[in-house]
């Protein structure tokens, strides 16, 4: 157990998504203009990693790996079968929001597809597959690598609303100041790798 | 009439390279950025830019991933189902990606192992899926491989010119070859002056937030020069 919640701090806030491995920043920079449609897609991406994580876990190490369905090391269809996966779930997730809860697919609705290629998705995927996690470490690599990007892309759209006000060099506004605030936030999270993760044990 | 009809549709079907194309190659370069002005492909690009080598390849790939991507899309183009078009189109990048990355792992190792996963994360490079949905859904074959390059060298351009900056004054080499600060502790008193011996590598420019600064200076370079990109919200 003290593992697991090692592991969700670890890739929340030390080994952050969007702010250390700076993945998924396309979205990052294009949706994080208002606080409301950050947590929109911040929830969206929460939601889409938690589920896709362990189910590619399991698909690589019950169907590509060496001791799977097929007998035979498959692991060069990774990325194909990936993002399928991804693709797959996040159409899936989208009809079953739609019919379930209306409401929360009129909040979120527009953010799922762009999830789909969404790097700190498919990124969270093949680093799992890199750092060797088994299934329940993979499920809190899920959880906490979402959470941080949640945390990530509603801090900066805090920063930038208020930034609306603030007198900025003409050449810099907008996108060059959303570049230079994800800078500085990325040099402040770095501060939180002197958190030893062991006292989490 | 008919007959000059035809003689037109056959001109535009030929491999013709005239002003228009040469657009298609250049704007991408400056006017139409795919990193500095349409933010697609930032996650990529401030990752692989601590070495100048890495950003190199991670241009070639990528220029080549969206030239036969957008090729083969354009293509397909009419036979492809819009429902199911981002399926097809993931498809036709994670096969160029899987072909690239193989091709990198069996010639040249150490690059393969440094590059990592983001070899894999062309696949989710916003640049391929904009590129496939803005031009090469809706134009001929030639001139949307045409494009593809383009964009994947106005990519290159960024990469290497962070991935320059970051290399140079990070750890004072360029690919690989030391260009300033003190070379070793048997250092010839003549060349000092030219090595500029007294410079200290500053490690925070190849720590990753640097590449934003690096990327946001970029922006502001190009946007005081061609004052049509600035942001008027």
């Amino acid at each position: 157990m003290g593992d697991l919640i090692n592991i969700f701090v670890k890739s929340a806030f030390i080994e952050n998504l969007a702010l250390s491995y700076f993945l998924g920043m396309c979205s990052f920079l294009a949706v994080s203009k208002s606080v409301k449609t950050a947590i929109g897609l911040g929830l969206a991406v929460i939601f889409v990693n938690a589920l896709t994580i362990p189910l590619n876990w399991l698909i690589d190490y019950y169907l590509l790996g060496e001791g799977g369905l097929f007998g035979m090391d498959l692991t060069f269809l990774r990325f194909i079968i990936f993002i399928s996966t991804i693709a797959a779930l996040v159409q899936l997730v989208e009809m079953v929001v739609e019919k379930v809860s209306p409401s929360l697919y009129n909040s979120l609705g527009i953010f799922l597809p762009l999830i789909t290629v969404n790097c700190a998705i498919l990124g969270a995927s093949l680093f799992m597959i890199t750092k060797e996690y088994n299934f329940a470490e993979s499920v809190s690599f899920g959880l906490g690598g979402g959470f941080g990007w949640f945390l990530a892309i509603v801090a900066i759209a805090g920063i930038r609303e208020k930034m609306a006000y603030s007198n900025v060099p003409a050449p810099l506004r907008g996108l060059g100041m959303a570049f230079f605030l994800t800078g500085m936030m990325g040099i402040a999270f770095m501060g939180l790798m002197g958190i030893d993760p062991a006292a989490f044990k | 009439m008919a007959e000059v009809k035809e003689i037109i549709e056959k001109k535009e079907s030929a491999f013709s390279f005239g002003k228009e194309e040469m657009k298609l190659l250049r704007d991408p370069l400056n006017d139409n950025n795919p990193v500095t002005v349409q933010i697609l492909g930032v996650c990529s690009a401030l990752a692989v830019t601590t070495l100048l080598t890495k950003a190199i390849v991670m241009g070639i790939a990528v220029t080549l991933v969206t030239a036969f991507s957008n090729l083969f899309t354009s293509m397909l183009r009419e036979y492809i189902p819009k429902q199911i078009r981002m399926i097809v189109q993931l498809v036709i990048i994670a096969f160029l990606v899987t072909v690239v990355e193989l091709a990198l792992k069996a010639f040249n190792y150490p690059i393969w192992k440094d590059l990592s996963v983001f070899i894999g994360l062309i696949i989710t490079n916003c640049i391929l899926m904009g590129r496939l949905e803005a031009y090469a859904m809706a134009n001929k074959p030639w001139r949307s491989f045409l494009d593809g390059i383009g964009n994947g060298l106005g990519y290159g351009l960024i990469l290497i010119a962070v991935a320059a900056t970051r290399e140079l004054f990070g750890k004072g080499s360029l690919l690989d070859i030391k260009i300033i600060g003190p070379t070793s502790e048997y250092f010839l008193n003549t060349n000092e002056i030219w090595m500029l011996s007294w410079y200290t590598a500053n490690n925070l420019i190849i720590l990753s937030p640097a590449a934003m600064f690096i990327v946001a200076i970029l922006i502001w370079i190009q946007r005081s020069k061609n004052r049509k990109l600035i942001d008027i919200s």
